[in-house]
């Protein structure tokens, strides 16, 4: 009973039910959303969004928040693009390499700006944001990286399969979760995060180094970031400087909130995250087999995050007032 | 974030010295804002002589004027310890449903109505979740923003809807040789300026800003204050969004997008303190100007629209370090 009931008490649980209940809903509409395909459908459409969410994760746990993630992946996949272009001979695996290394330099940036400058996130990244996209276009010419310059390697990562028709992609990203879950939960580092983001006064008081964890959460972030942007040119083939990525962090801190990290930091798991990108990716399987227009996503990416917002408040005073119930 | 901040400047107040009277008067943001307009202007007429020209640079802030307006009532809600990057999406959902509802038949000043009636719903709904639900404003408005535009999509599509000939054209219209959107831009600065710097209603702005706990038990009705700064910033955008559905002649739903860079922007290069309390309008006011001749300027100097977007996101990053520097200096 008890099991049952802390199982059920966790806001992973609700998130959880909350899918279920959703395809439910759908499958009852459109009976061909409960099968397989769509499951698949459902998989290859969340990868990126996963990916960039366990990096978001982070730094939202440290009480920050990084709007520039969809220019960096941009960034690095326009660079590693043509990389590919201008140098086809190069060993095609390097580019996770460049395209990692690049978003993890540019996540330093923010995480430097915020640290030394002592500035808002959200202000430094929403300058990053726009300065990271001027500069992809910078460095690419405003010109498109075309289907024929990524390495059929590359892109057959997204299709080819090592086991049970689940492509690489899938794996990849299941790893990052799998290595975000052991490092936010195992490590000493992991733990720091959400005692910065728990208390940031309290933080170095413990003995935390504050600037050290925060440089950490935004690099990870932006590394992150960057390796999206390679397995964006994997998944569609091409870059362009001016989609790639672009509102990539709506669907991100969208996907995040969902899941249960509160916006106030200290507070959010990986399984929450987890199921916060799945249903977003749900919803967003379902739209076109509801003949919904794909113009409302934006619009329901913006209320989510409003709903997710409001359940995050009332949790949390329910939190204090069962608080004050054990104490009186 | 921010508790942490003020601390920390605060700390390093306790013995200042009287400072002379130059100091106070020159080390300034605001005075950094003039002397880079003044720069700007002699760099800009080096590179084309139409900058010496008024009338070019009247013309070419009609292309910014929108934002300058929106970003006059956000410098106050900045000062006021909060923050809104919805008002740029605002200004897409509340042109959208004008344009919408004016083609669907709807007499042209109810539909004028509705398009502002919206605009100040959308500020009642930032003010209720952040003032009523004491939600942080920066999510809430990241959250609302994206909404916004997302219905103004839902409604226009992807597609662009046409206003009626007479309306459009706005920045075509003179008074006394100055187009009619830089004309609302300086009258409100006025206003908007009286009102902050010499009403008791401006002052309590600044006093909750530095410390909204103090002013609260100084009887300032600081939730009060915070929800009319929300619901005029909400009007104002929807007046914005109007006025660039008038001089573009159509409405998209992208009206506007990434105008919240340029809005924020302008309240930072004008030396407002990103962590509240600090800040003129007349900082803002100088700012947009300086802002207009730089991106005129960039583009008599034929750098692309990307370019620019890399020179304003730095920009913007270099002037809140600079703001920061100025008043941790003043502070000592």
């Amino acid at each position: 009973m008890t099991t049952i009931r802390s199982i059920l008490g966790r806001r992973e649980a609700g998130i959880f039910v909350m899918i279920v209940l959703f395809a439910i809903a759908v499958g009852i509409a459109k009976p061909q959303f409960l099968t397989l395909n769509s499951l698949r459908i459902v998989l290859l459409l969340v990868p990126l969004i996963l990916i960039g969410a366990m990096g978001q994760m982070l730094v939202i746990l440290a009480r920050h928040v990084d709007l520039s993630i969809g220019s960096v992946l941009g960034f690095s996949a326009m660079v590693t693009g043509m990389m590919f272009r201008y140098h086809p001979e190069i060993w095609w695996p390097l580019g996770f390499l460049l395209s990692v290394g690049i978003g993890a330099g540019l996540g330093l940036l923010n995480g430097v700006l915020v640290t030394v400058f002592r500035l808002p996130a959200i202000i430094v990244t929403l300058g990053t944001l726009n300065l990271y996209r001027g500069l992809t276009y910078i460095v690419s010419d405003a010109r498109q990286i075309d289907r024929q310059y990524v390495p059929s390697a590359l892109k057959a990562m997204s299709q080819t399969s090592p086991i049970f028709g689940i492509p690489w992609i899938i794996f990849i990203s299941f790893a990052v979760v799998f290595a975000t879950w052991w490092f936010l939960m195992h490590t000493r580092l992991g733990r720091q995060i959400y005692a910065l983001g728990s208390n940031p006064v309290a933080a170095p008081l413990r003995g935390i180094d504050v600037t050290g964890v925060t440089l950490l959460v935004f690099t990870i972030s932006g590394a992150l970031s960057g390796l999206a942007g390679i397995l964006y040119a994997s998944r569609w083939g091409f870059v362009n400087p001016s989609n790639t990525g672009a509102g990539f962090e709506f669907q991100v801190i969208a996907a995040v909130v969902i899941g249960g990290v509160s916006i106030n930091g200290g507070v959010g798991t990986v399984l929450g995250t987890f199921f916060g990108v799945i249903l977003l990716g749900c919803v967003a399987a379902a739209l076109p087999l509801l003949g919904i227009a794909g113009t409302t996503q934006n619009a329901i990416y913006g209320a989510v995050i409003i709903v997710a917002l409001l359940i995050d408040r009332t949790v949390r005073r329910q939190g204090v007032k069962s608080l004050a119930r054990a104490r009186a | 974030m921010t508790t942490v901040e003020r601390r920390s400047v605060a700390a390093g107040r306790e013995s200042a010295p009287p400072r002379p009277l130059w100091h106070t008067v020159l080390v300034r943001p605001e005075t950094m804002t003039l002397v880079l307009l003044v720069v700007a202007v002699f760099a800009a007429s080096a590179l084309s002589p139409y900058f010496l020209d008024l009338s070019y640079i009247l013309r070419s802030f009609t292309l910014s004027a929108e934002f300058a307006i929106v970003a006059l009532v956000l410098t106050m809600i900045i000062i006021a310890g909060e923050i809104d990057l919805s008002p740029a999406a605002n200004m897409a959902l509340s042109a959208c449903l004008f344009a919408y509802a004016q083609a669907a038949g709807v007499p042209m000043p109810l539909a004028i109505l509705i398009g502002l009636g919206a605009g100040v719903l959308m500020g009642v709904l930032n003010g209720l979740m952040v003032i009523g639900l004491q939600l942080p404003s920066i999510i809430v408005t990241i959250g609302t923003m994206i909404f916004y535009r997302g219905v103004a999509q839902v409604i226009a599509g992807d597609k662009s809807i046409r206003v009626p000939d007479w309306f459009i054209g706005i920045n075509n219209v003179f008074i006394v040789g100055v187009p009619v959107p830089v004309v609302v831009f300086i009258v409100l600065s006025i206003v908007l300026g009286l009102v902050l710097g010499v009403t008791v209603f401006g002052r309590q702005i600044y006093q909750i800003g530095t410390n909204e706990i103090a002013a609260r038990h100084a009887g300032i009705r600081s939730r009060r204050i915070k929800m009319i700064l929300f619901i005029l910033i909400g009007f104002v955008s929807a007046a914005a969004g109007l006025m660039t559905a008038s001089r573009l002649g159509s409405v998209r739903y992208d009206l506007g997008l990434g105008g919240e860079l340029q809005m924020v922007l302008m309240a930072m290069l004008g030396g407002t303190y990103i962590f509240g309390g600090r800040g003129t309008i007349l900082g803002t006011f100088l700012a947009a100007w300086l802002l207009v001749i730089v991106s005129t300027g960039m583009t008599v100097a034929n750098l692309l629209p990307a370019t620019q977007l890399t020179v304003l996101g730095i920009l913007l990053i270099v002037s809140i370090i600079a703001t920061n520097a100025i008043y941790s200096r003043a502070q000592r």
